[in-house]
């Protein structure tokens, strides 16, 4: 690149970056403002902090969204991960047809999932609670589980397996001693997308939970729709460092060309 | 050979069943109901009737679908505009690269509610905007900057833009330099360089994040709902309604169905575009 060209694109890329980060450092800023308004500064206070720490809804909520990202996290790596192997493996009939049907929840609109899961409760008469949102964000997560997987398949050397084969193991030991150990960086990392992605997650929690059984972004949803309030900006600062410390952790790991993790 | 087939089934099988069950019938299942007759109040009467699509396309309803997809198309243009170079810049940022594409990371993890009420803040009648203007002298009274389709598209972009920055710059960070210098040493400008061999190069990319950016945009409620307290509306928003509060599960099945055929369409185009090992832009 010329020398100009890289300094217009040095200050573009600086004014894209203030976008990104203005609003937020403003709303982080105003979570020590000591005014309900919000929006004039009048002196630092930590008292919205307080508050939150002593709002019991936002503990209830946050736990509901632990437990549904858990076991989202549980089945949808080991779903998605043996769907990778097999499409990595094997050619069989259908094949294309399938990975058509994986590439769905990657581009499908949360409400569509999410209408389509209300409707079919509704038609078996459900009572929807907190567990009514799994089968949702499970589904929503398999493929990107399945699609981190198989790029670490895709990298790996196939010797290795028949060399393990060639000396006497059967495929159970060849699995656990062998292919799990390579492919375990995208397992590891197939596994943090479908928690950030279920623990995001809100249209579908909004649509497929029961009264009762807020998850945090639903939570956060019914606040805002409320107005400004100092609390949201402190749940939110919370809510951003733990982000920013997420982001940190898996650092150079995490960040990949994809757009959302692989190793 | 046929045990190997047999084996690849019966490991697919778990997670082929939860995305028929859990995806494939239910969105099947509103695809029925789009074509029942509506008997009020979420009643469902199990005949065959157009009436949901023709309401979907009615006066009524026809001017949020083309709000929505006018407002969207416009998001993602921006997006793409704005991404393009913000990407090249950070896939070219040497040994700076790695931050600056952390400092994307987190407002991409960052929730979306957060990040609209952010902008709440800022464009609210006695937001930070308006406060600063006035404060400044630069006007008497409070621009009505939210509740107008201005705000809708600042959401739109604000929200959606990391979807439109990942893929294009994996797709350029991934590029063979050597087709550059190829073109350089064969004495095409900068210029032509880039608009014949750069750009056609990461088209896979450019795809993936017009359509994650896209189809994420069309049908978002919450930007229309945060940022004009729901006064504009886009299909989302009908969605919605139709569903939790006027009960007409036909009319929310119909537009339902009709995002569905948009997002089909995208993987239709997108899969035709790429190859295999392109998907990894789309994820």
């Amino acid at each position: 690149m010329r020398q100009r060209t890289k300094r217009i694109l040095f200050g573009y890329s600086l004014l894209i970056f203030a976008f990104f980060y203005v609003p937020i450092i403003i709303l982080m800023m105003f979570s020590f403002n000591d005014s309900k308004i919000g929006t004039v500064w009048t002196g630092f206070t930590f008292d919205w902090y307080v508050k939150l720490f002593s709002n019991t809804q936002m503990f209830g909520a946050l736990q509901n969204s632990l437990y549904i990202a858990v076991i989202t996290t549980v089945l949808a790596t080991i779903l998605g991960t043996m769907a990778a192997l097999v499409f990595h493996r094997y050619n069989f009939p259908g094949k294309k047809a399938i990975d058509f049907l994986f590439y769905i929840p990657v581009v499908i609109p949360d409400i569509v999932v999410a209408v389509a899961l209300l409707a079919i409760y509704g038609f078996l008469d459900m009572t929807l609670g907190l567990i009514t949102a799994i089968p949702g964000h499970v589904a929503i997560s398999i493929s990107f589980v399945m699609f981190v997987v198989l790029a670490r398949l895709a990298g790996l050397d196939d010797s290795l397996e028949e060399a393990a084969k060639d000396l006497g193991a059967n495929e159970w030991q060849t699995f656990w001693r062998i292919t799990f150990p390579l492919i375990f960086p995208g397992v590891l990392a197939g596994a943090l997308l479908a928690f950030t992605i279920s623990i995001d997650e809100f249209v579908i929690s909004f649509f497929t939970t029961g009264p009762g059984s807020n998850t945090l972004p639903v939570l956060v949803y019914s606040m805002v729709r409320l107005g400004v309030s100092p609390e949201i900006n402190a749940l939110s600062t919370i809510m951003i460092l733990l982000i920013v410390i997420a982001v940190l952790f898996t650092g150079r790991k995490m960040i990949s060309p994809n757009k959302k993790g692989e190793e | 050979m046929d045990r190997m087939i047999k084996n690849a089934y019966s490991m697919l099988s778990p997670s082929l069943i939860w995305l028929l069950l859990f995806l494939v019938i239910p969105v099947i299942y509103i695809g029925v109901i789009s074509f029942t007759t509506n008997t009020g109040f979420g009643g469902i009467l199990y005949e065959f009737s157009t009436e949901a699509y023709t309401a979907a396309f009615s006066s009524l309803y026809a001017k949020v679908l083309w709000q929505s997809l006018g407002w969207s198309l416009l998001a993602t243009v921006l997006c793409l505009v704005i991404a393009y170079p913000f990407a090249y810049y950070i896939a070219h940022a040497g040994k700076w690269k790695n931050l600056l594409l952390l400092l994307v990371m987190v407002p991409f993890w960052t929730n979306l509610l957060i990040r609209l009420y952010a902008w709440i803040i800022l464009l609210n009648n006695h937001g930070v905007i308006n406060n600063l203007l006035m404060k400044l002298g630069i006007i008497s009274e409070p621009l009505s900057l939210m509740y107008s389709p201005f705000a809708v598209i600042i959401g739109l972009v604000y929200g959606f833009l990391p979807f439109m920055i990942l893929p294009i710059y994996a797709s350029i960070e991934q590029l063979d330099r050597s087709y550059l210098e190829a073109s350089e040493d064969l004495g095409a400008s900068p210029v032509k360089t880039f608009l014949y061999v750069t750009l056609p190069l990461t088209f896979p990319g450019i795809l993936a994040g017009i359509i994650i950016t896209f189809v994420p945009a069309v049908s978002v409620f919450v930007v229309t709902d945060l940022l004009t307290g729901g006064k504009l509306l886009m299909v989302g928003n009908v969605i919605k309604d139709a569903f939790l509060i006027e009960m007409n599960w036909q009319l929310g099945s119909a537009l339902s169905i009709l995002l569905m055929v948009l997002v089909l369409l995208s993987i239709v185009i997108f899969m035709k575009f790429t190859s295999g090992k392109d998907r990894k832009f789309l994820i």
